[in-house]
């Protein structure tokens, strides 16, 4: 049980070329931690250097009240779960788990009866006396699961556990991740590239992009307030349609007061659909072309476009459209997005008048 | 998958045929051979045999020069055996060490090693060469008097150390390949789970290594009991009454140079069941105690 504190930490594997770039984070005691961000960012990196598999190149990491930058992996008092799960192949499954206390130097009825406890609450009892081959995927992540629960450490160290196992199990098993992490109260920091994952999973998510840190927040915070259009683009699926704000013909109605704009986005559900005539209310309305139905089930996607711009709208139940419908689509406009020529997000953006009740007005049109 | 099949025809029978003559010609005739003479007794000349029965191993087995040079044959293989072994693993851990992540390099390294074994063995005769080798010179600089070929101690030590010189570069390519083929994720999780170096070697990597080891025990047996007739034929320099030999060595001295064909091919007759029993032994007892991931 302990805070975890990650100072201006930096990563160079060759050269000047920076996988981790001066990354700033703090996680509290017993909060749970996503790292999110497309393939190559410096997740694993950061991870990687917090557990001691990397050296830190620059900046410190404390793990408790202890900078561990100098420590061995086993002194960080930290249980990683990799991957590919990273069993011991020649050992038992309890064994497996053992291991780690053993060297330790822990009794033995004190390792018998952590073990059968993490048995029991993954459901590995009857196997125990097996190998590692002889279990299934879901079976051996259970038992690299309680290969660090045993260990009762001061942090959990997560690297994409789940990415191996298939859908249903994959989501049967965030649940019980997150359970497990609540019931125990483990500082955990856990990396992933599925943005699902990091929404159900976290307290705290860490959006990553090029080895920086782009937005760090609770993830429902993330999500309605995206701190750029790279967050914006990997947080949410459907991801949100970003248009130029110049292929908008804004025609005053947005009530544009910081001429910065460079950028509107807008979530695919935040869409309504409108009659073609409609051209009252201050939100943004537009004329959207379908190029594709997406049904899904429960709701439905159209592809198409605005102008020249790709927009994705979605549809509760399921979509009359077809393909080369010409619609009008409106976003009430405390709904909109807008971001810099950088891609920071802005705030205020709007003259205040403007950001009156016409949304509420929308939203209620939207209800009928 | 459909598998091609031919009937109660003669076709696959005539696809193994190459091979099995080649096995025939080069074993089962000669070994049959020897079976057979090993139960006569040849004139010196060769111009007649009488049947003896078992009166050659009887001979052989009591014979007090034959248990000298067997047991002499136990205490080579084993050195040989472990010392080969054991250097390897040494230089092939260090090796791995350096090596990790370093794709290019290591697959150089290997190339070079392939091709040395050969190399390696001439420079180890030449070492221990007893006119131009320097390792006499160098043992006589600490009070050794090595006279190779002439002193049996002197010349059990050379053999050893040339055979083991030899099959150290052959085991190190095959510890390091390995090493190398132990998952990352594993060492890594080795590494948070057990701090001392020293114990996760013989926790962790020794036992994933040991499909490897069991390989290379079985080919360095072999190859003391074997390969090594060169090596000794070399060493003994054709003196070797005062020298140790080993059993492969003797069958070919009995035979050839003593020309008592029973008596030798008795001898490889016992040879022919000691690795048999051998190999029985290597695979049932040591293949449980393997761990193949
Ligand atoms: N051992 C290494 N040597 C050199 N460069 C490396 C090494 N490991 C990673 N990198 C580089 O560092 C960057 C970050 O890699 P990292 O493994 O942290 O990415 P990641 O965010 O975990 O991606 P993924 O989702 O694909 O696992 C990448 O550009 C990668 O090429
Ligand atoms: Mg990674």
């Amino acid at each position: 049980m302990a805070r975890l504190h990650i100072d201006q930490v930096s990563k160079i594997y060759t050269g000047t070329q920076r996988a981790v770039d001066a990354v700033s984070i703090d996680v509290d005691d017993g909060e749970f931690l996503v790292l999110v961000g497309p393939s190559g960012c410096g997740k694993s990196t950061l991870l990687r250097m917090i557990a001691g598999l990397e050296a830190i190149t620059e900046g410190a990491i404390t793990i408790g009240e202890r900078v561990v930058n100098d420590l061995d992996p086993a002194a960080r008092d930290i249980a990683m779960v990799f991957q590919n799960y990273a069993l011991y192949p020649h050992m038992k499954v309890y064994d497996n788990m053992a291991y780690g206390l053993r060297n330790r130097g822990i009794a033995r009825d004190e390792i018998d009866r952590r073990v059968r406890e993490a048995a029991t609450t993954l459901e590995l009892g009857p196997l125990l006396e097996r190998k590692p081959r002889e279990l299934s995927g879901g079976q051996r992540q259970r038992v690299a699961m309680g290969r660090a629960i045993v260990r009762n450490p001061a942090a959990f160290l997560f690297d994409e556990p789940l990415s191996n196992l298939d859908a249903k199990l994959r989501s049967h098993m965030r649940v019980e991740i997150k359970h497990l992490q609540r019931s125990l109260g483990i500082t955990s920091v856990y990396v992933t590239h599925d943005q699902l994952e990091a929404m159900t999973l976290a307290d705290k998510l860490v959006v990553m992009n090029a080895g920086k840190v782009e937005q760090i927040g609770a993830p429902l915070d993330v999500y309605e307030r995206p701190a750029s259009t790279f967050v914006a683009s990997f947080i949410g699926a459907p991801a949100m349609n970003l248009i130029p704000f110049s292929a908008l013909g804004d025609d005053g109605r947005l009530g544009l007061r910081d001429a910065t704009v460079a950028t509107i986005g807008f979530r695919p559900q935040d869409i309504i659909e409108v009659a073609n005539d409609n051209e009252d209310g201050d939100g943004l309305s537009l004329r959207f072309v379908v190029d594709a139905v997406e049904p899904v089930g429960s709701e439905s996607y159209l592809h198409g476009k605005v102008g020249a711009e790709r927009v994705v709208v979605r549809i509760d139940g399921r979509a009359p459209h077809r393909e080369g419908d010409r619609i009008g689509i409106a976003v009430p406009s405390e709904r909109l997005h807008a971001f810099d020529a950088d891609g920071r997000r802005l705030e205020g953006w709007r003259t205040p008048d403007a950001v009156g009740d016409a949304g509420t007005a929308m939203r209620k049109t939207r209800a009928t | 998958m459909d598998k091609v099949r031919f009937g109660h025809s003669i076709v696959p029978y005539l696809f193994l045929l190459p091979q099995m003559a080649v096995v025939a010609v080069f074993f089962y005739l000669p070994a049959g051979e020897a079976v057979r003479s090993s139960f006569f007794l040849e004139d010196p000349f060769g111009f007649s045999s009488t049947f003896v029965g078992l009166d050659n191993y009887a001979d052989v087995l009591s014979s007090t020069e034959y248990r000298r040079v067997a047991i002499f044959t136990v205490w080579f293989t084993v050195l040989v055996a472990l010392f080969a072994l054991a250097i390897a693993l040494l230089l092939a851990v260090k090796a791995d060490t350096v090596l990790r992540g370093a794709k290019t390099y290591r697959t150089l390294l290997m190339w070079v090693y392939a091709i040395a074994p050969p190399v390696a063995g001439l420079l180890g005769i030449l070492l221990f060469d007893q006119h131009v080798g320097p390792f006499v010179d160098i043992a006589s600089w600490f009070g050794w008097n090595l006279r190779i070929g002439v002193n049996y101690y002197d010349t059990a030590f050379a053999m050893i150390a040339t055979a083991v010189w030899y099959q150290v570069a052959v085991n190190f390519i095959f510890f390091l390949s390995g090493l190398q083929s132990i998952p990352r994720a594993v060492r890594e999780a080795a590494l948070i789970d057990c701090r001392s170096g020293l114990r996760r070697f013989f926790t962790v990597t020794l036992p994933l290594l040991t499909p490897t080891a069991f390989f290379l025990l079985v080919i360095n047996v072999t190859y003391a009991l074997f390969d090594t007739f060169g090596l000794i034929d070399l060493m003994t320099k054709n003196e070797p009454g005062n020298n140790p030999v080993t059993l492969v060595y003797k069958v070919f001295l009995d035979g050839f140079r003593g020309n008592d064909l029973g008596g030798s091919s008795a001898q490889s007759v016992i040879l022919m069941i000691v690795v048999f029993a051998l190999t029985l032994v290597q695979f049932r007892f040591m293949e449980r105690r393997v761990h193949y991931a």
